[in-house]
């Protein structure tokens, strides 16, 4: 300062002042001071925690295989959405079947979530993402629970199994995830991606073109009539066992599924993805999916895709169910890591490699 | 013409506190937002690519008239490293501005994600679908985000300075203005005086001694 009068301390701390609180309240919002919150990244480290980190790949449901097809709509679904996915025509669709898990080659015997993700192009530019499991209901409702669940099930490197110590007070601390591994335990475990009934797992607000908004839950019911694998012997299934079945499938033909929209009624439960809606509900037939083709994620265009399941159309919203936003940084803190990462080969890309050289 | 060459077009200055506002919120929201897997993370990113759209259409506007008005000399008196720290770090406010929400639109682009403003209005994309392209980007995003904050806080602690401490009407150039604050002052000096001098610094160091009280 050029300034020849002495210097004023006061103005200084002020400056000061506003600077620091600038500062610590900047420091507050990103979450580096305060109460802890889980981020995406804890998220991601629990599951690589869990089953180790295999780097370039999804950090959950890294096993997978691209298809493409359309989704048919009948224009029943507009008495629910606006959303043009439900105006009567045909739009593109493409997607991804998976299997739980971080880890890109896992065995495909194994009792645990089959999964369709769905990305529905209309041609008002907007998409519809949609990521469903082959059960009606979540282990668990929270991200907290989600973070403790991925903790407390690592399986011990010589039983292959949670350590009882650390999961009987994880169990008591949680029934719902007991009621799901009860429920996993009895429900048929599917042969095929094909004959699979797969949920939206949470609930979401769908508005209709009179402004009135509803809760609403959906399915894709397969067409292929449902059979299990035998949960006896699911060690001795071969390592890629519906991958190479899905493929063999399409090659001699294409699978449908219906698409049924289901109302929530009076008393429902929309904010926990662990309570299935039992009893009669208003169910609308919204159309057809037709699955034509599928290819390797090196091949495909499923593999550098998020598919956030709260990328939506005008018509569907999000519901009270925070497992939705738990599911979306989770999901984009993945995408993150591995698009950073570079992406690996996938165990149908294997088999292609195999009969492409033959 | 009301505007005094003293100060920053009036326009100039609406826009600048406008940003001002949108910036800051962004930048908390921004690193509210990737802090949470709480319900918060999808309301604040719901929010945050639409206010960036507003500030890149605000700066576009402001950056032209910037270069076309002009801003007011410095005191002469400052040092000319300390004129030519303002000079690079307002170029830099602006390329942090503008860069910031293009930065943001392209990485959603290089990761196909829809580039969704609000209530269905999408963006076509800029780039390419290219996942290497997108973490590049997203990376560049936290980046860049944390570098202008840092500026933020430099710009705001010197413009306190000059208002608190120099008391030289720099802070006044952006704020109220000289002339609006200075009605007596107006009267009682021709305008030529100030408008067409034929030394404005020798005018100007005049009159921000005498107004330096005002900004304290």
């Amino acid at each position: 300062m050029s300034s020849d009068r002495r210097v004023p301390i006061g103005p200084f701390a002020l400056i000061g002042a506003i600077i620091l609180l600038l500062l610590a309240a900047f420091a507050w919002a990103a979450g580096w001071i305060g109460r802890q919150r889980i981020n995406g990244g804890d998220v991601i480290a629990a599951l690589d925690y869990n089953g180790g980190k295999h780097a370039g790949y999804r950090r959950a449901h890294a096993k997978g295989l691209c298809f493409s097809g359309t989704f048919a709509a009948n224009g029943a679904g507009a008495a629910l959405s606006v959303a043009q996915a439900f105006a009567r025509g045909s739009y593109p669709v493409i997607g991804r079947f998976s299997i739980a898990g971080g880890n890109p080659l896992a065995g495909d015997g194994r009792n645990v979530f089959h999964s369709m993700a769905l990305l529905l192009n209309t041609p008002d530019g907007q998409q519809w993402r949609m990521a469903m499991d082959h059960t009606p209901i979540f282990p668990v409702a929270d991200v907290a629970s989600f973070v403790a669940l991925q903790r407390a099930t690592r399986p011990d490197a010589e039983t292959g199994k949670p350590d009882p110590a650390v999961m009987e007070p994880f169990l008591a601390a949680h029934p719902e995830v007991k009621a799901f591994q009860d429920y996993m335990a009895k429900a048929v475990l599917p042969d095929s991606f094909a004959n699979a009934t797969y949920y939206s797992i949470n609930a979401f607000g769908f508005t209709d073109r009179t402004g009135t908004a509803r809760l609403v839950r959906w399915q894709f019911v397969p067409e292929a009539t449902l059979t299990g694998l035998d949960k006896a012997s699911l060690d001795q299934l071969p390592r890629d066992y519906l991958f190479r079945e899905m493929i063999a499938r399409t090659a001699k033909g294409s699978s449908r599924w219906r698409l049924q929209l289901v109302v929530a009624n009076v008393g429902d439960v929309t904010d926990k993805a662990t309570v299935a809606w039992t009893g009669p509900h208003r169910t609308i037939d919204a159309g057809t999916l037709t699955i034509r083709a599928v290819s390797p994620e090196e091949a495909g265009a499923c593999r550098d895709l998020n598919f956030d399941p709260t990328i939506l159309p005008v018509g569907i919203g999000l519901s009270d169910d925070p497992l939705l936003a738990a599911r979306s940084k989770s999901y984009s803190s993945s995408f993150s890591r591995r698009a950073a990462e570079g992406a690996g080969p996938s165990a149908a890309g294997e088999h292609l490699r195999v009969e492409t050289a033959r | 013409m009301t505007r005094h060459s003293l100060d920053f077009h009036p326009a100039l200055r609406v826009l600048h506190w406008l940003i001002a506002l949108a910036v800051l919120a962004m930048l908390f929201i921004g690193v509210g937002m990737v802090s949470t897997a709480g319900p918060l993370y999808p309301a604040l990113l719901a929010l945050h690519r639409p206010i960036g759209i507003v500030i890149l259409v605000l700066v576009l506007i402001r950056l032209p008239l910037r270069l076309a008005t002009g801003a007011p000399a410095l005191p002469h008196n400052l040092a000319p490293l300390q004129k030519r720290i303002a000079a690079g770090s307002h170029i830099l406010l602006y390329a942090a501005m503008i860069g910031m929400p293009l930065i943001g639109w392209a990485m959603l682009s290089a990761g196909s994600y829809p580039v969704l403003v609000v209530n269905g209005f999408t963006l076509p994309p800029i780039l390419p679908h290219d996942l290497a392209l997108y973490a590049l980007l997203r990376e560049a995003h936290t980046v860049v985000a944390l570098l202008f904050f840092a500026l933020i806080l430099g710009h705001l602690a010197a413009a306190l300075a000059h208002g608190l401490v120099r008391r030289d009407g720099v802070l006044r150039s952006m704020t109220l203005g000289h002339a609006t604050a200075q009605p007596i002052e107006k009267t009682a000096a021709s305008p030529a005086s100030y408008d067409d001098a034929v030394d404005p610094v020798t005018v100007s160091v005049d009159k921000r001694t005498r107004v330096a009280s005002d900004d304290a």
